[in-house]
């Protein structure tokens, strides 16, 4: 009797030991192999690929055309459009998308493409900026990020990036919310598995700004991002806050190496 | 700006049976959708799609407020002789866009 009772509490802390160890390894070696990564794609049906393969059925050229229309329209009080300075976007803008957010010296830190948008339409156009989601402002990001179709994700990281990569890494892997969750709960441990009967991708931004079914338009990766913040019972960052550009960046260098969609369709 | 985008061979062989694609930007408000605030959104919807191979209606739809925004319309029809093909949608609140593409049937 004696020595059972005496070892049921190491059996425990034996237990509780090897959960502790479980979480400690699951925090450091979660991530996704490289050459395991899959894009959203991959997890769609036939109908939905196919709806995204041809321009002629992607909804999402409706917002690329729009910016190709922007694009060369003066806006501001400087009169200029951005084709006066950046020319044919088909060259000036081919791969750019695939290396943002970069970093922006002024402000000392990551900036993603629609702020670059703004800050471009500010500071050279002298146009007031355009208002995150605002169909404007996807159209031209679209058209931008069109450019870098089929081209790899490029996130460049260095000594003035690093601490923002870490930053996003660590709300990837932090919990929050209501349920508690984190999103390397889903994204890097359970993808493939099911959630409310559709499958969990593995959370790689390579089609943004895309056009989901589900929203019946276009938009951003933060607009998807805040949909998850909102599922785990976390309240979201405002749109453009440092934190979700943070978690921008570590998500494109996580998906670095990977091929750029956009605009790509989701359900 | 971009409302609607039509996309069909440049070119058949007579008798050739070609598919045409279409899309409308439309956000195909169904009227039964509330504001936050209880007031309900009118509908704005397009209404009828009509497509016209030198000036004979050979497709028409009719669209009802269950239909997604942006609508995809894709059908297909026998190649028979040159000429233009036309494409109108009309809707709710005065919408109307038309657009019109030539083919060369050899």
């Amino acid at each position: 009797m004696s020595v059972r009772f005496g070892a049921r509490p190491c059996l425990a802390l034996a237990a509780v030991a090897c959960i502790l160890l479980d979480f400690a390894a699951a925090g450091a070696a979660a991530e996704i192999p490289l050459a395991e990564r899959r894009s959203g794609y991959d997890f769609m049906g036939r109908e939905t690929r196919m709806m995204q393969d041809d321009d002629a059925t992607n909804p999402g050229m409706l917002w690329v055309f729009d910016g190709e229309a922007l694009w060369n329209r003066k806006a501001g009080s400087a009169g200029r459009a951005c084709s006066d300075c950046h020319g044919d976007a088909r060259a000036s803008m081919k791969g750019v998308s695939a290396r943002y957010p970069a970093f922006d010296a002024a402000r000392g830190r990551p900036v993603n493409l629609e702020q670059r948008i703004n800050a471009c339409r500010t500071e050279r156009q002298k146009a007031p900026p355009l208002a995150f989601e605002s169909r404007d402002l996807l159209a031209l990001t679209a058209y931008v990020a069109r450019q870098s179709r089929g081209l790899p994700i490029d996130i460049a990281i260095d000594e003035r990036t690093r601490p923002f990569l870490d930053a996003g890494r660590e709300t990837f892997y932090r919990r929050q919310g209501q349920l508690n969750l984190a999103c390397t709960l889903c994204h890097n441990d359970n993808w493939g598995a099911k959630l409310a009967g559709n499958p969990i991708p593995q959370a790689h931004p390579t089609g943004y700004p895309l056009y989901r079914l589900e929203w019946q338009g276009l938009g951003s990766l933060q607009r998807r991002l805040r949909n998850c913040f909102v599922g785990i019972r976390a309240e979201p960052y405002a749109y453009g806050a440092p934190e979700f550009v943070d978690l921008e960046l570590y998500l494109m260098w996580r998906a670095r190496g990977m091929k750029i969609e956009t605009p790509a369709v989701r359900p | 700006m971009a409302r609607a985008v039509v996309s069909l061979p440049a070119q058949a062989k007579r008798g050739e049976i070609i598919e045409i694609k279409t899309m409308a930007a439309h956000a195909m408000e169904t009227g039964f959708r509330r504001t936050q605030l209880g007031e309900l959104i009118p509908r704005d919807i397009i209404r009828r799609f009509v497509c016209a191979y030198n000036g004979a209606e050979i497709f028409r739809v009719d669209l009802h407020p269950a239909v997604a925004a942006n609508p995809l319309i894709a059908f297909t029809t026998v190649a028979t002789e040159s000429g233009t093909i036309a494409f109108q949608w009309v809707g709710d609140n005065g919408y109307a866009v038309t657009e019109t593409t030539s083919i060369r049937v050899e």
